[in-house]
């Protein structure tokens, strides 16, 4: 037992003398968090405010202009120009003058008067899809403010008060931060694992250590447990930056958080350690890494877009990707206060996945090695 | 009971048949070298005896152990020196030669004096805080065969350790290798160089998975019967086309900038006299040569196609 463990420990000590030995690639994985952070936190708005409008008035009567005004008056929309001309509006949207254009009806003033229901034309520019979609609600709640103004409110069987809970002020960081820790963890732990490992195949060191008396099981373990801890280095590192700087609050348990990461880091270090069983160069294990994990992660986690909006075969997909799972208990701690017993299915999940892959990687590992 | 035992040993990769039939035994103590041209099996051969690689048939023992189902013992008896640098080039030659001594276990009471030794062996020493990337070629091959020697093997086994190394630092390499078989450390060592065939006790010839011919180098240049002589001329080409034209010239082998001619029948002065005005000058120089191991080698080459 205590020949084990010393040498999982020369095994670890000697990945951290690696490490140490290669400080660009050490300043990139403490620097990148940062990096990441601050875009992710200050140039990436799901809002959108000053949005190009031009009006095409063909009725010109003190209603039209007081529409026009209650667009004026709202802080999303900058009101561009009149034009009465049709012919002119996709001029409008090539030259990027407007991204919406609102067409009012020349029989405007008839119709308010007549009918119940207005028919306003909106044309929106969605070669950005996202944007075109917010530009559309922030057309109908202008409208809505109009209606309200002028009693001509629809009479709806129920109103809907929305309360926002958790995260009142809507701030992208609050959901941006518990994510990048998933990014990131798989980055630090399947990246740079499988990396260091085909390293040592494609220098032959590893067939150097294979001829020694040393069992698998151990190499694997003693090369992994320096990138747990740096794992777990850049999940704190991120916390504190999204507390300090973002003022990210964090409502739950630091210890059942760090238990759960560490279910984590070892299902993506497991991961890390497939892949390096699968490929026999760097360059290879690095692509192979990103795009099983790195990419998932991004895209069908619900980093950054939610899996509900996904074609029904990628949320499929979505349930072999382990972020999933971290996602909702990272966000769960931090931002509601989850307890274990709230998080029970996404741990379990996570606690299997660890268990398989890394017996999977072992074996896989161990064959490999004994071709 | 020999150190290493082949008997029948086969192994093929894909369409490719690396081993076909190879027998052999090195004897306890001894520096046996193993030579032959790229691809004639000898990576294989000591890859199977070092146990990463499978053998398909035959039977190969290292120290009485199989090499099948005695892995782990053969593998903390036996060092192995790839061919390939395989150390950590941002280590230090010091945290080299610690990392082997902590994979092979060597108890720290022998590790410093067993440290001590390979420094003095191979005059590291002094660079023992470099990085190995830092090494030059011959200082590489060296601390690759002192982290191979760390945990004292019994049996050590060395894949074209010299391959690269300048002529000098080859030497000192073979000075050392002397010097751990005087330990009573068996030798298994591959080269391409056939002039460090002299180094060895006993030499096979490696050729296309099997060994064509074993003994010591020097028994091996006495199967080389015929006269031989070393030739150099203006133009060794027309030599060579001229010299294929002699009915008592036996073979032609072109060593650098000198060819080898062997003879059926020993030629006189007179017919050297003659050749020399037939060449119009060409043939410059003559003289007997013994033969080297090279000789030998192309030799048993021609018998076996």
């Amino acid at each position: 037992m205590k020949r084990r463990r010393s040498m999982i420990l020369t095994f670890a000590r000697k990945e951290f003398l690696h490490i140490l030995h290669d400080p660009r690639t050490l300043a990139i994985i403490f620097i990148m968090p940062v990096v990441q952070l601050i875009m992710f936190g200050y140039a990436l708005r799901m809002e959108i405010q000053n949005v190009d409008l031009a009006v095409v008035d063909l009725a010109r009567t003190p209603l039209s202009r007081e529409i026009i005004e209650e667009f004026q008056g709202s802080k999303f929309f900058t009101v561009h120009g009149y034009s009465g001309k049709l012919s002119r509006i996709d001029a409008l949207f090539k030259s990027r003058t407007a991204r919406v254009v609102l067409i009012i009806p020349a029989e405007l003033d008839r119709l308010f008067e007549r009918t119940p229901a207005v028919g306003l034309q909106f044309l929106i520019d969605a070669s950005d899809a996202n944007a075109a979609t917010l530009i559309k609600n922030y057309c109908n709640q202008v409208l809505v403010n109009f209606n309200q103004k002028h009693n001509r409110s629809a009479s709806l069987p129920f109103e809907i008060t929305s309360n926002i809970l958790y995260n009142p002020d809507m701030k992208s960081t609050y959901f941006f931060v518990p994510g990048l820790i998933a990014l990131l963890l798989i980055m630090v732990s399947a990246l740079l694992t499988s990396i260091s490992i085909t390293r040592e195949k494609e220098t032959g060191t590893l067939e150097q250590i294979l001829v020694s008396p040393v069992r698998p099981a151990h190499i694997v373990l003693g090369k992994v447990l320096p990138y747990v801890l740096m794992g777990l280095l850049i999940g704190t590192l991120i916390l504190l930056l999204g507390f300090g700087v973002f003022h990210v609050p964090f409502r739950g348990s630091i210890v059942l958080l760090f238990f759960l990461t560490l279910l984590y880091i070892v299902t993506a270090l497991s991961m890390g350690i497939l892949i390096s069983t699968i490929t026999q160069t760097q360059q290879v294990a690095m692509m192979v890494a990103q795009l099983s994990t790195m990419l998932p992660t991004l895209f069908l986690s619900g980093f950054i877009f939610p899996i509900a909006s996904m074609p029904v075969a990628l949320q499929y997909l979505s349930y072999l990707v382990p972020a999933r799972y971290y996602l909702l208990i990272v966000r769960g701690i931090i931002l509601k206060g989850s307890t274990l017993a709230n998080l029970v299915s996404p741990s379990a999940v996570l606690l299997g996945m660890s268990v398989i892959l890394l017996l999977i990687a072992i074996r896989k590992f161990r064959m490999t090695m004994e071709g | 009971m020999n150190a290493i035992e082949v008997r029948d040993l086969k192994k093929r990769f894909g369409h490719i048949e690396a081993l076909r039939g190879m027998n052999f035994q090195v004897r306890e103590g001894e520096l046996y070298g193993l030579i032959g041209p790229d691809g004639a099996g000898k990576t294989t051969l000591m890859r199977i005896i070092c146990t990463l690689v499978m053998p398909d048939a035959g039977e190969v023992r290292v120290k009485g152990l199989d090499v099948r189902q005695q892995r782990t013992k053969i593998r903390s008896l036996l060092g192995y020196m790839p061919q390939r640098f395989s150390l950590y080039p941002d280590l230090t030659v010091e945290q080299n030669l610690h990392f082997f001594a902590e994979l092979f276990q060597v108890p720290e009471a022998e590790r410093r004096a067993r440290l001590e030794m390979l420094y003095h062996f191979s005059r590291l020493g002094p660079f023992k805080n470099r990085p190995a990337a830092n090494l030059s070629g011959g200082m590489k091959q060296k601390l690759a065969l002192s982290c191979a020697l760390i945990h004292t093997p019994q049996v050590l086994v060395l894949d074209e350790p010299t391959f690269g190394v300048d002529p000098v630092s080859r030497q000192e390499f073979w000075e050392i290798l002397h010097s751990v078989q005087k330990e009573g450390t068996t030798i298994l060592v591959s080269t391409a160089y056939m002039d460090e065939a002299d180094e060895c006790d006993r030499v096979g010839l490696c050729f296309q998975g099997r060994i064509v011919a074993e003994d010591t180098p020097a028994n091996l240049k006495r199967r080389f019967s015929y006269p031989l002589y070393r030739v150099r001329g203006s133009n060794l080409f027309r030599l060579q086309e001229f010299f294929r034209s002699i009915p008592t010239v036996h073979s032609i082998q072109m060593f650098g900038d000198v060819l080898h001619v062997s003879f059926t029948r020993q030629p006189r002065a007179a017919d050297w006299q003659a050749w020399q005005t037939q060449t119009g000058g060409g043939l410059q120089e003559w003289k007997t040569e013994a033969p080297s191991i090279e000789d030998v080698f192309l030799e048993v080459l021609e018998e076996e196609k």
